[in-house]
């Protein structure tokens, strides 16, 4: 990848892919988009401003973004929910060697199993991506909702 | 609001016992509305804000009791003070954001009608017209006029306000034991907020403290618990429940024997599976207390929860927010003396807890499920006789009697 239109490229296409999995309710391949020692985060704006460390989410290793998705499937009681993801363009914000940050916003729709849909959570994603080849790799992911207030519960990842 | 319903005219009575619940209560304005004043405003003391959040003269930080809006101060000579979040002229928040620091005082935004960090009227903006003209009254005194201040006490760094004058004292209201178990889960060390969330509950505010109060359903609502032995009835532990009944607490101690597990063999309940983790690490927390007690939760009555789940440690603040929502405000807490390996602990098992909860996410929806369950049944009952018919602790934690409690207490309150 030599030009940062490949790469900008690379990474609009890994975040629709990502979002895709999300919303078609493929959540048994939502770990492949990670590295092994990833990081996922879900947080807010205003956590982030304070300078918090906690997380509504907090997923360090590949394994325990396996274990969110296998909590989801056999452990948690949640209504039939499924999301519906509008991303922005990605941002890229630095690049230092083969690590690449960007910021992208999103506005995710959750429609309920009564078809009631509402606007759930808007915010961006925090990403910090590994080239590699032609492709890149996401390692860090820190979702920073707009707003600390969720309703009724958060199940799926946003 | 709208009036909801015939049952508002003529609502069943309540029956005799504790182990009847009729749905109205959940469901109606008047009843909201009585809550607001005999229960938030009544003679019980309300959770405001960690001492830590006005740690500095100046500092002040914005709440509510129940409806009501709040503001916590600390004054110039240190004390905390607590005082309505109106403004004594015609009723405008006097603070907008949530917190602040450094303020000598406060102005409200529509007339510039000014406060002193005490919650006292000290100034009106033109008081005395412009060029002798307007103004207000000679006769009008600023000493007249305030928003209502509360009683504030703390302990352990919480700090607890109350609008009664006539409220028992802090610690005579949560009495000795209640006392020792909040004081137990802070041991003297200085908190540290690591987050903030609120959850927005599809329900009326009784319904989740049912839920917090029901160590019935913990094991058998939320499979995480069960599977991973951070929770299971079976396990060693006890209800502890006031005298008043509104407070309680419900502990556990993990017990790594075989004991208990043929018990839930035998009932078929959905939460013995054989799920597994790929990276247990969030289940290695750390011995924090020498009585080996792994989960506490306490509720103070009315709307109040301290929580210990192993090592993650919140308080929970319910705030009423119409007769079928709640918002439910999550302060995950760790200490100043955590090491970085114990905090990394704290934010691996906040993923425990919250809005996104692997053990309480349920509880942001089942309040939901029984608000929309019982809602064309006003007249109806719920059933509360597990483990009884009274409102005493007991060492099994088969039993709804906190739940018991808590109606006791609400109903002595309400004159219901």
């Amino acid at each position: 990848m030599t030009s940062l239109q490949d790469l900008w490229f690379a990474i609009a296409q890994a975040q629709a892919a990502h979002a895709r999995c999300l919303d078609d309710d493929r959540l048994e391949e939502w770990p492949d988009f990670f590295a092994d020692d990833c990081l996922y985060r879900v947080t807010s704006a205003d956590n982030v401003r304070d300078g918090y460390e906690a997380s509504l989410i907090f997923l360090n290793s590949k394994g325990m973004v396996r274990d969110r998705v296998s909590a989801l499937r056999t452990a948690n009681i949640y209504e039939r929910q499924a999301y519906r993801h509008l991303l922005g363009q990605p941002s890229i914000l630095s690049t230092e060697g083969d690590k690449v940050s960007t910021e992208t916003s999103f506005v995710v729709a959750r429609i309920m199993r009564d078809g009631k849909t509402d606007l759930f959570a808007t915010g961006r994603y925090l990403d910090t991506w590994r080239r590699a080849g032609d492709s890149v790799e996401l390692m860090a992911r820190v979702v920073v909702c707009d707003s600390s207030r969720i309703d009724t519960l958060l199940a799926l990842p946003l | 609001m709208v009036a909801k319903g015939p049952a508002e005219a003529t609502p069943s009575p309540w029956p005799e016992g504790l182990t009847r619940v009729p749905y109205w209560v959940f469901q109606r304005d008047d009843i909201y509305a009585q809550e607001q004043k005999r229960i938030f405003q009544g003679p019980s003391w309300s959770f405001l804000c960690l001492e830590s959040d006005v740690e500095n003269s100046g500092d002040w930080r914005t709440t509510f009791v129940g409806d009501a809006p709040v503001v916590v101060t600390r004054n110039a000579a240190g004390d905390i003070h607590a005082f309505e979040n109106r403004c004594a002229h015609r009723g405008s928040l006097i603070c907008l954001d949530e917190k602040g620091r450094k303020a000598q005082g406060f102005s409200c935004v529509y007339h510039a009608w000014t406060y002193n960090l005490e919650g006292d009227l000290t100034g009106v903006a033109f008081q005395k017209g412009i060029k002798g003209k307007g103004g207000m009254p000679p006769d009008f005194r600023v000493s007249d006029h305030g928003p209502r201040k509360l009683r504030v006490e703390t302990i352990s760094g919480l700090v607890y306000g109350t609008f009664c004058a006539d409220a028992l004292s802090l610690p005579d209201y949560l009495g000795q034991e209640i006392t020792s178990r909040i004081a137990r889960v802070f041991a003297g060390r200085k908190p540290v907020v690591l987050g903030r969330f609120t959850q927005a509950l599809p329900n009326n505010w009784k319904l989740y403290i049912e839920n917090v109060k029901d160590s019935y359903h913990a094991s058998i609502l939320h499979l995480f618990f069960t599977t991973f032995e951070l929770n299971r009835l079976s396990q060693k532990g006890a209800i502890i429940v006031d005298e008043s009944g509104g407070h309680h607490v419900s502990y556990s101690a993990i017990d790594r024997g075989p004991t208990g597990n043929a018990d839930y063999s035998a009932q078929k309940i959905r939460s013995d599976s054989d799920y597994k983790l790929a990276d247990p690490s969030l289940l290695h927390g750390f011995d924090e207390y020498p009585d080996g007690v792994t989960l506490q939760i306490l509720t103070v009555f009315p709307a109040m929860v301290v929580q210990q789940i192993q090592n993650a440690i919140a308080i929970r603040q319910v705030i009423p927010r119409g007769p079928d929502q709640t918002d439910l405000n999550w302060i995950y807490l760790g200490f100043d003396d955590d090491t970085p390996e114990q905090r990394m602990m704290r934010l691996k098992q906040a993923n425990l807890v919250g809005p996104a909860g692997y053990i309480s996410m349920e509880d942001g929806c089942v309040g939901g499920f029984v608000q929309r369950g019982s809602a064309g049944a006003p007249d109806e009952r719920s059933v509360i006789e597990m483990g009884g018919k009274t409102a005493e602790g007991s060492e099994s934690r088969v039993t709804e009697a906190s739940i018991r409690g808590f109606w006791k207490a609400y109903r002595a309150q309400m004159g219901i």
